[in-house]
């Protein structure tokens, strides 16, 4: 065959071009005929509600109101409220400072929270790494904290952190690090601080698992070169481990980081409706169900969607994140 | 073969699945939210129910913060769910949620007029009855008997005395050893209970009831300010810092092990307050809440729960007798007895057998009476926003995040954008 082609080039070309595009047609027609039910359960399951979403945002719908859902237009996101006497004000989602008070607080957690995640999954990870006895039960002992629903551990957290009967003030006041019991949920200092607490407590675990599997996929040989130069491990570290695991750590962050900007149930468990966690998913859920105000909840879930995709897109250009799996 | 007991496996796990829903199935379901000892009570009624008259009813319950009942209410009832037949709705629910319930003003013809006309009409919305009381709510002052007496004080009348009363007797108490003693607790959890807690705050020092009964946006005036400046003293000065995220139960914890001189709450915690396990059982009483040092008028925040039908129940027949069970005469003399609970009945609060195992019960007339509504009637549909912003503003006040004068502006500010043109 590769003689023939050889030989004669001119003739074959056409004909091999041929049923290679004949094999490359069944294959894309497999590909699809294996597609279609994922996208069309997909277009089903998250595209339309998307879809639906954005398009109740621009209505008047109200739970309480059956058959509601005119077209207004902009009204939810900005609309100059004209008092009838020359005065007026903007109203609406872009000028709700409620709102932007809802983004800062999730972009702040997000930073926070990930962050420290990061830094202590990557250590939990070198740890892991390394050979020693009871490795495997220490690895899946680990995983205790990510194992247990959100609702479950946002309840136990809230108990233990509880000002009264919490065992953690108890612990502190008999080690003497504070003086009277601290209200960790409900005082608007450390309201932030105990969500952030126990978010890093719950996904150190997912972090440090998927950094420990960027690791495993190190190679041995650069290693054994740098003991044999004499290199220093820290050195080693900055300069071999920490390049080569990035592109781990990276996508491992953009998980969290997703995660992260919708969170809602550990805080909807621990302080709901304080001012100082309420992130865009609680704000948009309140007006979703608990002020009736649909149409308004829709257009804050819009724009959650759209911050969200926006900071991804710019994580994954800043970072230059590699998820398609190419060279 | 192997196929044969994967199979005969599956199809033993779908007849237990088939078999274990049709026998917890019951006819209908109840779905409550709970403080205390609600629960139980309310499985006994169901009991006695099933007994007379053959229909069992399954109780779904709910989390002890009404904002969150709520929500998932309003949920259900927009999806036309067909699984609940009765819901126990608060008070202040019914203008938003009544397209969703049966009209029970006929049904209920015969037992209508042996209720409090004001109850039944908080629960009449554009002449539809949508639900029938089952007890009503009015909160006290709760007291530690033996300790004001010990110390030499007499219950406050005005929230300025609480407050010097509640501070020189935990002082006194800490320095004795009671290590643990707090002056007062009450709801300061940023939730609906806050905003009964405050607005009871606000009328009794003659500031208004946030939005008055025309519509008119009141809570921006000094005597609110006043009174709410004064309660942003009490964290961690009489009350424990975590009162802003206590809810009636937690208030209750606290109290109830011994650790409060004062405390606000519900009639419900009385009973509890009084049974065996409890350390201040016969150390305490109840009093009026008090004065504001501006105002002359008690004012206790009107609670209640009322039973609704779904108008998407399958069984509306059956939803509506189980109403008018739950909230007859004999029910609620039994749950008045057991759970100290306000009956909606005149004649109950002269019935001799309540008055004799629960005296206290007719101390609570004059209270209940006198009892100031929230401003859901003129808010409407906006009432749950309404609410939030102003439990928000103080809970912010609380928090030491501003003082209340500024606070309160901001306040009148956002709620005039919720109103817009009307309410």
């Amino acid at each position: 065959m590769v003689t023939a082609t050889s030989s004669l080039p001119q003739a074959e070309i056409p004909a091999g071009r041929k049923k290679k595009t004949q094999l490359t047609r069944e294959k894309i027609r497999a590909a699809w005929i294996f597609l279609t039910p994922m996208i069309l359960v997909l277009l089903a399951v998250a595209a339309w509600p998307l879809i639906r979403t954005i398009w109740l945002g621009f209505t008047d719908a109200r739970l309480s109101v059956p058959g509601s859902g005119q077209w207004i237009g902009f009204e939810n996101y900005l609309f100059w409220l004209d008092y009838g006497d020359g005065e007026g004000e903007w109203i609406g989602l872009l000028a709700d400072p409620t709102w932007w008070r809802a983004v800062w607080n999730t972009v702040y957690f997000t930073v926070i929270a990930v962050s420290i995640e990061t830094l202590l999954g990557l250590l939990v990870a070198l740890v892991l790494n390394a050979q020693f006895a009871g490795r495997g039960f220490v690895r899946a002992a680990i995983l205790v904290p990510w194992a247990i629903p959100t609702i479950v551990s946002a309840k136990m957290w809230d108990w233990m952190l509880n000002d009264q009967f919490g065992i953690l003030n108890d612990m502190f006041m008999t080690l003497g690090l504070i003086s009277a019991p601290i209200a960790w949920t409900s005082s608007p200092d450390t309201a932030m601080a105990a969500v952030i607490m126990v978010d890093v407590w719950k996904t150190t675990p997912f972090m440090a698992l998927l950094i420990l599997a960027g690791m495993q996929m190190l190679p041995g040989d650069v290693y054994e070169a740098a003991k044999v130069d004499g290199i220093h491990p820290v050195k080693v570290f900055f300069k071999v481990t920490l390049p080569l695991i990035k592109p781990a750590i990276m996508v491992a962050v953009i998980f969290r980081m997703l995660d992260s900007l919708r969170i809602f149930d550990l805080i909807y468990v621990l302080t709901p409706n304080n001012a100082q966690t309420v992130t865009m998913s609680v704000y948009a859920r309140q007006h979703l169900f608990d002020f009736d105000n649909f149409a308004y909840g829709s257009a804050a879930s819009t724009l959650l969607f759209l911050i969200i995709a926006g900071i991804t897109i710019v994580y994954i250009y800043a970072g230059r994140v590699n998820l398609s799996g190419d060279k | 073969m192997r196929l044969r007991s994967q199979t005969s496996v599956m199809a033993l796990v779908l007849a237990s699945f088939v078999a274990g829903t049709a026998a917890s199935a019951a006819d209908l379901s109840i779905v409550s939210g709970a403080v205390g000892r609600d629960i139980d009570e309310l499985r006994k009624h169901l009991d006695m129910f099933e007994a007379e008259t053959g229909i069992s009813v399954d109780i779904v319950t709910m989390p002890a913060s009404t904002t969150d009942q709520f929500g998932q209410y309003r949920l259900w009832l927009s999806a036309e769910n067909p699984d609940i037949d009765v819901y126990r709705v608060d008070v202040i629910w019914a203008p938003q949620l009544s397209a969703h319930f049966v009209d029970l003003s006929e049904h209920a013809a015969d037992v209508v007029d042996d209720h409090f006309p004001a109850i039944i009409q908080s629960q009449t919305v554009d002449g539809r009855l949508v639900a029938l009381p089952m007890f009503t709510d009015a909160p006290a002052l709760y007291y530690r008997s033996d300790l004001l007496e010990k110390h030499g004080f007499e219950p406050p009348a005005t929230w300025v005395e609480l407050t010097e009363t509640a501070k020189a007797i935990q002082d006194a108490e800490r320095a004795e050893g009671h290590d643990r003693i707090w002056g007062f607790v009450w709801q300061g959890a940023a939730y609906e209970g806050l905003t009964v807690n405050a607005l009871e705050w606000v009328a009794s020092n003659g500031g208004g009831q946030i939005v008055e009964p025309d519509g008119e946006i009141s809570i921006n005036n000094e005597n609110a300010a006043e009174i709410i400046d004064l309660a942003a003293t009490w964290p961690g000065n009489i009350s424990p810092p975590g009162v802003l995220g206590y809810r009636e139960e937690e208030a209750r914890g606290v109290w109830q092990v011994g650790d409060a001189v004062f405390m606000r709450n519900w009639p419900y915690a009385y009973a509890l307050s009084q049974s065996d396990d409890s350390a201040v059982q016969d150390l305490f009483d109840i009093t009026p809440l008090p004065t504001g040092p501006s105002g002359d008028q008690n004012a206790a925040g009107l609670g209640g729960w009322n039973l609704a039908v779904s108008e998407y129940s399958p069984n509306k027949e059956a939803a509506i007798e189980l109403v008018k069970y739950l909230a007859s005469y004999e029910i609620q003399k039994d749950r008045a007895i057991e759970t100290t609970r306000l009956p909606t009945l005149p004649a109950l609060y002269e019935d001799e057998d309540v008055l004799a195992a629960q005296p206290v019960i007719g101390e609570w007339l004059p209270i209940f009476q006198e009892a100031v509504p929230r401003p859901s009637a003129p808010t409407k549909a906006n009432y749950n926003q309404v609410s939030q912003e102003f439990w928000t503003a103080v809970h912010a006040t609380l928090s030491g995040n501003g003082d209340a004068a500024t606070n309160l502006t901001q306040l009148e500010r956002n709620l005039m954008r919720i109103r817009r043109a009307g309410w």
